[in-house]
């Protein structure tokens, strides 16, 4: 999956963040929405769209989207 | 005299249990055959039996793998089965999905797999009559079922719907004096737990949170099932005991 595509699927499990918001640089912890709830459906969008299993600390050790990216293209 | 005094004694009882192949299953086969009874393994994973079997007191026990999804490997098995004087239903998996995401997929695996499939086997093994008199059946369902919590929607679900099935089963075996309860236990060190993004070193986190400070084990599971097995508990049916080191 391209890093595009991904950053835009990591908005989508935002509610209430609008989608300009997320960008490959975005510092995701800072987020108002950010919490566990946002975190439990990143995993499972990895896991559907990707086919590979991240964890909560992983997502927790990494600053930005990109940085997910990355992880999840390491896997 | 006091020392031949063991309510809590199995010998000469044969158990059902399903989901003997790893975790909560595999524990409560290994200490039920501790206490003297002979066990029937059921699982899917025959290689993964045998190494439950393996770990077992000496005994006449059987390993009786099938798909209990599948209706034709549970009426096979059943056949082969011999007559039961206590059923541990503890085939299941773990689900973590947030409702948003939910796939029909997912909420027929989970509800097939902890739900149907006890369901199923339980009937068979009742027209087929393979159930003694004063057995003792035990379902393992979870404090899921009360507690909720994100992404459990499914699994809590099946959790509770196993327990109401209980309840009214158990008035339908009552007189034959066949005791029908359920365990709920809270977070217990499983492959089952360490699933769906889940890491251990959060769960060791958590755990600390438990008033007793851990989470369960395999083991202390067994305990309590032993007990239900027993003819200790001959006074107890249509009950769901929690178990949880505190947690509510």
């Amino acid at each position: 999956m391209e890093l595009e595509e991904f950053v835009s699927h990591f908005a989508e499990q935002f509610e209430d963040t609008d989608k300009s918001e997320i960008m490959p640089d975005t510092k995701f912890h800072d987020l108002e929405e950010w919490g566990s709830l946002v975190a439990m459906g990143i995993i499972a969008f990895v896991k559907t769209k990707c086919g590979k299993t991240i964890t909560g600390k992983e997502i927790r050790s990494c600053e930005t989207v990109e940085d997910v990216y990355h992880l999840v293209a390491g896997k | 005299m006091m020392t031949d005094y063991n309510p809590f004694t199995l010998t000469g009882k044969v158990i059902l249990v399903t989901g003997a192949s790893s975790g909560i299953g595999r524990g409560i086969a290994i200490a039920c055959s501790k206490m003297g009874a002979t066990i029937i393994l059921n699982g899917r994973d025959r290689k993964k039996l045998e190494a439950t079997l393996e770990q077992l007191e000496d005994g006449e026990h059987q390993i009786l793998p099938a798909d209990l999804t599948n209706p034709s490997a549970v009426k096979e098995m059943v056949m082969a089965m011999p007559q039961l004087d206590g059923i541990v239903h503890c085939a299941g998996i773990g689900n973590r999905t947030l409702c948003r995401q939910l796939s029909e997929e997912t909420v027929s695996n989970v509800m097939d797999i902890n739900f149907k499939g006890p369901v199923m086997l339980q009937q068979m093994l009742l027209e087929q009559k393979k159930i003694n008199k004063g057995a003792s059946i035990v379902f393992m369902a979870s404090m899921a079922s009360v507690s909720p919590s994100i992404g459990h929607a499914a699994y809590s679900a099946s959790k509770g719907a196993i327990i109401s099935y209980a309840n009214c089963l158990s008035l339908e075996l009552a007189p034959r004096k066949i005791r029908v309860n359920c365990i709920s236990p809270a977070m217990v060190w499983t492959d089952l737990v360490l699933q769906d993004g889940v890491d251990e070193e959060q769960l060791k986190e958590d755990e600390q949170n438990y008033p007793l400070k851990r989470y369960g084990t395999p083991e202390d599971i067994a305990h309590l099932a032993i007990y239900l097995l027993s003819d200790a508990s001959s006074w107890m049916t249509g009950s769901n005991i929690k178990i949880s080191g505190g947690a509510n």
